[in-house]
């Protein structure tokens, strides 16, 4: 297996695993950077407040900070991650710095569709397969999008499931948008019912 | 047919497309909340796919999160926080421009965050979808529709094909019996809802809150009970209309014939759930055990009643959440020294909040060495509690009585918590760093935030009320 898809590819990737719970939007990118126009160039504003202390020196003790981060593909990160603020900010910052998934026992909706429309995977978990992975931070990740198969480490494997509409988009590169406007006529026939 | 929900009946009467197991259902939006942080890179795909806007007449655009709440100066001049504000701000103005989009910017008198703004325009209704790119947009739920937030790339969907592709969610009824006692607000009823279900007790479901308390609140009670929804990990919050939405949007659609009106608001108040609809979850609470609420962690599920002991930390989230805090467990937060409060937000920064803020500080004085910020939810709001001259009590206690916007809620504009201060807030977000890098936020109803102004320290309302004259 290669975890090679035509949209997707996970391959062999490093993980940086964070265990707290509950990480919220704001912990990703903070809300004063959303003074930004464009979607580029977020990597860098990424965890910003843990990754840097109060002189905006980068911290020795943050696991976003080692070189091998820098490569890492995978976040894994503890339940209920990207809860709050809806900023689109966040799965940009991620993708940004170069991850191409986020493992977690569970997302909040707002966070997982943004993530699903950036190429950005958020893969649940069950939470034996999380403590395995915390308890094994090296281990590497091979994610089959299609097959909707993770492995880990030297032969670890579990399934996982992507909404099959989405998975398509990814594997397929289907713009949402594109499909939506094909529904055009639907939508004026909607509109005309209107009152 | 099977009995439905109030969301049941919102959703199937949008769906353009239904949902299939190969895609999800095409979901026509009659409202599209917009302002300038979310929006940019989605008219910046509209423009590089020569897309038009499909209905400016369904947007409602203002700008509220990146404009400062200084004083403009002589020459009409606003003290932004940053250049990156300023240009944002311009960005918006330049986007409505090119896309014949009318702004309410800074010459419009509807002027403010979209989530106070948008119902005070009369163009929130029973029955609509509702979507911005804004988590707090379940606040327009409180009016019977389906409201919700979305990201930036859905913002564009929502631009070019007035559409969003979306999957049902499931529903979940919270019921809120008996009353409220005196002193306790809507904002203490859904932090103590969110106390109970947990910050992600919601996810995947739209709320439906009812009940006899739920009835009892105003229409601004509701959209503080719904704005919230989010925090509980809901897409949305919805309250079924009743006569006190019917009352309340009288006024604010005045420019309705009568007759019109009669005949929309007859469909409205038809618009509930039926007897037996299925909710995949509930959640029943008691009205008169609700005690005023505040926060002792890093997440708004992290509530107490003002008396109660903070809770001994039995895991590493609570433990670093009370070392952030510099909170000690096993005692109540009451005495606990404060050094600003803020009010203000799409929670609480309507005008019955600054009335109620307003009533504790009559004839006293905010507590030397704190600031106090009193930033109304927007231009309305602002000449309503001027013309009642709420502004000139808040400014004789010593409090700043600021221009609108969404301000310290979230200090994207240059209003910010000093590092390692407690500050009391009305907002919605006590998340680390939130209001400011190391800024400490408990957060409060109206009234427990003007009553530790006075004080300078977490203190129960209920201590300063009814004996202020």
């Amino acid at each position: 297996m290669t975890g090679k898809t035509k949209g997707f590819e996970c391959t062999r990737a490093t993980m940086v695993v964070l265990t707290q719970n509950n990480i919220d939007t704001d912990q990703i990118i903070p809300a004063r950077y959303l003074t930004t126009t464009v979607r580029e160039g977020m990597g860098e504003l990424l965890f910003y407040d843990w990754r840097r202390d109060g002189e905006g020196n980068l911290r020795d003790d943050c696991p976003l900070n080692t070189p091998e981060a820098a490569r890492a593909g995978v976040l894994v990160a503890g339940s209920n991650f990207g809860c709050g603020s809806s900023r689109e900010h966040a799965p940009w910052a991620l993708g940004d710095f170069g991850f191409k998934a986020i493992l977690s026992t569970d997302f909040a909706d707002i966070f997982r569709a943004n993530c699903l429309k950036n190429g950005l995977l958020p893969v649940a978990i069950s939470a034996e397969v999380y403590e395995c992975l915390v308890a094994n931070p090296d281990a590497r990740i091979t994610i089959d999008l299609e097959k909707q198969e993770l492995r880990y480490g030297n032969d670890g494997m579990c399934a996982f499931k992507i909404d099959s509409f989405s998975r398509q988009c990814m594997l397929e590169g289907i713009d949402e948008l594109d499909f939506l406007l094909s529904h055009q006529d639907a939508i004026d026939a909607f509109e005309a019912g209107q009152p | 047919m099977a009995p439905r929900s109030l969301f049941d009946k919102v959703w199937e009467n949008h769906q353009v497309v239904p949902e299939t197991a190969d895609h999800p259902a095409v979901l026509y939006i009659d409202l599209h909340l917009i302002h300038e942080v979310t929006t940019p890179q989605a008219f910046d795909v509209l423009r590089a796919r020569g897309l038009a806007v499909r209905r400016t007449d369904r947007i409602f655009a203002t700008i509220d999160h990146s404009t400062p709440t200084g004083a403009p100066g002589a020459d009409g001049s606003r003290p932004y926080g940053s250049d990156a504000n300023r240009h944002q701000v311009e960005e918006m103005e330049k986007n409505c421009r090119e896309h014949g989009i009318e702004l309410h910017g800074w010459d419009s008198p509807l002027r403010g965050i979209v989530h106070v703004a948008g119902p005070e325009s009369g163009r929130v209704h029973p029955g609509m979808t509702i979507v911005c790119g804004d988590s707090h947009t379940a606040t327009h739920g409180a009016f019977g529709a389906l409201a919700f937030g979305i990201g930036t790339t859905e913002v564009g969907h929502v631009l070019a094909s007035q559409c969003l592709l979306q999957r049902r969610p499931k529903r979940m009824a919270v019921t809120i019996d008996g009353a409220l006692a005196p002193g306790v607000s809507a904002k203490d009823m859904i932090l103590a809802i969110i106390a109970k279900t947990g910050i992600h007790g919601g996810v995947g479901h739209v709320i439906e809150y009812r009940g006899e308390a739920v009835r009892a609140l105003t229409m601004e009670s509701r959209m503080t009970l719904c704005n919230m929804s989010i925090e509980a990990g809901a897409r949305a919050g919805m309250v079924a209309p009743d006569d006190v939405t019917i009352s309340w949007l009288r006024p604010h659609m005045s420019d309705m014939p009568e007759a019109d009106f009669k005949r929309r608001a007859e469909a409205w108040l038809q618009l509930k759930g039926d007897d037996g609809a299925v909710f995949e979850k509930e959640v029943i609470i008691d009205a008169g055990a609700i005690a005023p609420m505040v926060t002792w962690g890093t997440n708004p599920g992290t509530a107490i009643g003002v008396d109660q002991p903070v809770p001994a930390a039995d895991n590493d989230d609570d433990r670093q959440a009370l070392e952030y805090m510099g909170i000690e467990a096993g005692k109540p937060l009451l005495g606990l020294p404060v050094k600003t409060v803020f009010i203000g937000s799409c929670t609480n920064g309507r005008l019955p909040d600054l009335e109620q803020v307003a009533a504790v500080l009559k004839g006293r004085s905010v507590h030397p060495g704190l600031r106090m910020l009193v930033v109304p939810g927007s231009e309305q709001t602002k000449r309503d509690a001027e013309a009642m001259g709420l502004d000139k009590i808040f400014m004789e206690a010593g409090a700043e009585w600021r221009e609108a916007g969404c301000s310290m809620c979230l200090s994207m504009n240059g209003d910010i918590a000093p590092r390692g201060e407690v500050i009391v807030s009305t907002s919605n977000r006590n998340f680390v760093g939130r209001q400011g890098p190391g800024a400490r936020t408990i957060l409060a109803s109206p009234a427990t935030a003007a009553a530790a102004a006075v004080t300078g320290c977490v203190t129960d309302p209920r201590r300063l009320m009814g004996d202020s004259q």
